[in-house]
Order: C-alpha cells, then structure tokens, then sequence
C-alpha cells in the first residue's frame, strides 16, 4: 500500500480484465499517437475522442471528498471490471506517485488532463494495451472515461465506450437523476456526461484568414473551440479542437451522429475549398510555403516546440494536398507528439525546457 | 371652520351623529371629553409609544425569528453559495437538495435543456420508468384539464397521487438514505 492509499497491485484478475499491470513508473508506452494511415478525413481531422464523466453512488465529488474517500473510490475501480478495450490488457498508473515528466508524458498523450496532472487527490489512470482508452479516477468527477482515435471514427469509439460503460455498470453504481441523468460535479456535463470533440487541422482557412468565421460557426452551433491540448490551451499550428458545450437533452447517438454526419463534413468541407481556393489562386505561393517548413525542419540546429509544431503543421499540409510526397502523414503526426518536452526528455535525455538541440536532431533525422 | 368641544372651546376630535328614535343629533368632543365619556382614545404620548412598541414588536420578531439560514446539503454540507463560488456541486445528493436552484442553472448552461435524454444505468430503471409515466399522467392531466373532462382529469390526478411525489433520484446509499428515500422515492 502507498503513502496515499493507493494499492500497488491491482486486485483485477487477469482473465477478467486482462494481463493488469500497475505501475507508477512509466515505460514502453506506444500506440496512442500513431494514426493509422487508412483513418478517415485524416487529411483535416488529427483524432477522435470521446469522454464520458460518470461518479459513484455515496461519495462526495472530488471536489469535497477527503483523501480517504478518494483512496476508497480508487479501489473501488480498481476492483472492478473493465472490459471493453481493456480487455487485452490495463495498465494502472498511481499517478500520485509518478514523477512530474511521467505525468507530463501521459498528458502529452492525451491520456490525462492537464487538470489531473496538477491535482493533488489520490488518484491513478487505467491505460488500454494499446493506449487507445483510458480512465481517469479522481479527475473532476469520479471516473473521466476516455477514447481516442485517428481521423474522423467517433462512430465507432462511441460504440465502444458505452460497451465499456454497460461493463462498468455491473461492478460500480452510477448516480443518475431522471430528470438530470448521469449527475457530475460540474453541472455543465450532467445528462449524458458526453463529451464528443475531434481535432481538426485548419491551415488553408488560418492563411485565408477565415478561423473567425469557423469560430462564429462553431458558436452557432454550440460548440466549443479549443486549443492543442483542449481546455484552456492554446492553438498550436492551426490544429483546434471542437467539441459539444451540452449534454443535456440530446441521446448520445444523436449527438455523435450529429457530429459525423453534419458538424465534422461541415468545416472539413469548408477546410477543403480553402485549400483548393489556395492551390487555384497561387499554388507556387503554397508551395513555397510548405516546401520551406520542411526545409527549415530538414535543417534547424536549434528547435523550439512552438516553431516544430508550426512547420511540422505547414509540412502537414504539403502532404495532405499532395504537393510534399516524400514524407506521410503518418509520420509528421508520430513527429508532433514525439517533439513535445516529455517524450523529449524520454528518448534523448535532454532535460525538460532546455531542449531545442534535442529536438531539432530529432527532427532533421526524422525528415532526412 | 374649526368645530369646537361641546363641553369647552377646545378643538373637537370626536364627531359622533345618533340618531334615536328618527331624532338625529350630534356629539363633538375635545379629546379629555372624549375620554371623560368612555369614548376609546390613544393615550397622550401614543405616537412614540406606538413607534417604540412597533420598534420592539420588530426586534421582538427578530430575536424570535430564526437567524436566516444557510440551506446546506445534509450529506456533504455543500451549499449553493459554495457552487456559485466554484462551478462545482459537492455531491450527488446536493442536485435533490438544491433541485430548484440547479436545476435553473442547468437550463442556462444547457441552452435550455433540462430534461436527460439517453441511456441510464439498470439500476435506475423503476425510476426512470416511474418518472416517465408521471410525467405522461402530468400531461394528460393538464390536456383534461384544459378540454374540461374533469372526470378524467380527476381519475388521472388520483394516479398522480398513487404514484407518489418527488420521485427522483437514484444516487444515495449513504446514511441519509433511508429517511430520504421514505420522503422521496430513493432506489440505489
């Protein structure tokens, strides 16, 4: 048992959950940023992902519970099933007891919030094989469940997590109000807890200077547009992301639906005629344009992870349009997460915050 | 012109008309005649005792009336002030607690949803189940009501009451739960 509570092995078995490992120690992580080259509308949509917040039956939320009672929810979900994608196996992280880089590396995965990273509760993350579903436990709300995938596939993963919703229902009972549904600590997720968001790429419509007209839209349609890393960051390269201000009152095949079939095609479209505007008005211009990021990326000394995401974003571009042949797109996304600070700091040994030089070897081997 | 005492000059303050027998008269009284005869007058220094007695009738009123208090969640002692202040409610419990008050805020937030649509755990079926039909009986009433089919009306309205009030939560398995669930139809 930890300081805080935490078990250090989980009480899963493995042949209900799968071969459980728990770790504070991260190691051989993979998968989660690999976009397969086949994803859909890769082109203008980077990923996927679908989150559902769901808390148990006679604790407080997270914001008013003790350590104890947090520990307690922790075990609870440990002690549970998980299924679904888990399945094939879980790895359970006592993030409480990683260090600072390890939570660093899990965020820049997309596997925790940034607000789980800061968090002092007790608490930990259950991470699929192949890192493409996760759970937080003691994030705002009891359980943030979590999946992600490349492209546009949220008709799929929503299939799945609510598989992995129905699983968990066996070992952990839900609060839920008729009136209110699926109770959370915020009230801005209670309903359906659903949160659908994918992350488009927008360069052609950044340099036609068109992103407040998406932004207009977006609001229209009450969604929600952020940044790289989703709540409360920035945009970085013209990727952003938009996902759904409401949860209330809509079914949630209604709602993902509603983003596949008309919201996602929408400013996928708009994105689309932006490049084809571009290629028809000065093709040599956007060929310049991409050519010279990749020229830098091919040649920096020194790289700074907004400059990296910024060309690797214009390289993007070239690709998707088919003017930059040499490199896929497949590897400029594997780049733009193997260049953030942590992954860094992994694989080169630099040190977090003083590594331009790392990145940019990295990169120029990478693009050789 | 200002009407005098009858018994001195003193200006009058009672006027009285009687009329006896078909014989109409009338009394006007200085205040000290007035009060000489038995007539019900304020006392000399009545306006300041009238002021001091409404003075201690509201202090009084005060002290007897309880301090206003702050409405907080039984369960986790969670209050409203606390959720305008954070964002955040304190527990499951606090959305029965402050139905009324989150329930406002939830329409504002949701673009003026506020009715859940969607899946719900098994274990919240009779509720949902119960709450869907009360909420059918509920418009059918109100569409009796209005086309004045007040037998109908009065046979829905008797279903209304066999199915109870407050239905409505399934999120309490703590202490609280018991003297909860016999007011309002707990299951969890």
């Amino acid at each position: 048992m930890s300081a805080e509570g935490i078990p250090e092995q989980t009480p899963e078995k493995p042949e209900r959950s799968g071969h459980a490992q728990h770790t504070s120690r991260l190691s051989n992580l993979h998968g989660a940023g690999n976009p397969s080259p086949m994803a859909p509308d890769a082109d203008c949509v980077l990923s996927s992902r679908i989150r559902l917040a769901r808390n148990l039956i006679g604790f407080p939320f997270v914001n008013r519970a003790n350590p104890a009672q947090c520990s307690d929810v922790v075990h609870r979900v440990q002690a549970t099933r998980l299924g679904g994608p888990f399945a094939s196996g879980v790895r359970w992280v006592n993030v409480q007891a990683t260090t600072a880089e390890d939570r660093l590396l899990l965020f820049e995965r997309n596997l925790i919030s940034r607000p789980f990273v800061e968090s002092n509760h007790p608490r930990c993350v259950a991470i699929s094989a192949d890192e493409s579903a996760s759970v937080m436990v003691n994030e705002e709300d009891h359980l943030r469940l979590q999946m992600l995938a490349p492209g546009l596939q949220l008709g799929p993963i929503v299939e799945r997590m609510l598989e992995l919703d129905r699983t968990l229902e066996h070992g952990l009972e839900f609060a839920f109000h008729p009136r209110f549904g699926y109770l959370t600590a915020c009230p801005t997720n209670v309903g359906t807890g659903l949160r659908v968001s994918v992350m488009l790429h927008l360069p052609a419509l950044h340099i036609l200077e068109e992103l407040e007209k998406v932004q207009r839209a977006a609001k229209d349609l009450h969604l929600a547009v952020r940044g790289f890393h989703g709540e409360g960051t920035e945009a970085l390269g013209d990727f952003f992301q938009i996902s759904n201000q409401t949860t209330l009152g809509r079914g949630e095949h209604d709602l993902v639906e509603e983003f596949v079939h008309s919201i996602v095609p929408r400013f996928v479209a708009y994105e689309r005629a932006a490049r084809q505007a571009l290629l028809e008005r000065d093709a040599s211009s956007l060929e310049d344009r991409v050519y010279r990021a990749l020229g830098i990326l091919r040649a920096c000394r020194l790289l700074s992870l907004d400059e990296a995401i910024k060309f690797l974003s214009r390289v993007r571009l070239g690709v998707a349009i088919g003017r930059i042949t040499e490199v896929s797109l497949p590897l400029v996304d594997r780049l733009m997460l193997e260049v953030q600070s942590a992954h860094l700091a992994r694989a080169t040994g630099c040190t977090l915050g003083d590594d331009r030089a790392a990145r940019a070897n990295l990169v120029r081997s990478a693009l050789r | 012109m200002e009407t005098t005492c009858d018994c001195c000059s003193n200006p009058a303050v009672v006027h009285e008309t009687v009329i006896r027998n078909g014989v109409k008269s009338e009394v006007h009284l200085c205040a000290d005649h007035a009060r000489e005869r038995g007539y019900p007058m304020p006392s000399v220094d009545s306006p300041s005792i009238l002021v001091s007695k409404l003075m201690q009738q509201l202090q009084t009123g005060q002290a007897a009336m309880p301090s206003r208090t702050v409405k907080a969640c039984p369960s986790c002692g969670g209050t409203m002030a606390a959720v305008r202040e954070t964002g955040l409610v304190g527990c499951p419990l606090c959305y029965r607690h402050f139905e009324d008050e989150l329930g406002a805020i939830i329409t504002r937030a949701q673009a003026g949803a506020n009715v859940h649509v969607g899946r719900h755990p098994a274990h919240a079926s009779d509720l949902v189940d119960r709450a869907a039909m009360r909420n059918r009986l509920a418009r059918e009433l109100r569409e009796a009501v209005a086309r004045e089919e007040y037998e109908r009306a009065a046979r829905l309205r008797d279903k209304l009451q066999e199915l109870g009030g407050g239905p409505t939560d399934a999120f309490a398995d703590d202490s609280d739960t018991d003297a909860s669930a016999a007011e309002g139809g707990l299951a969890g």
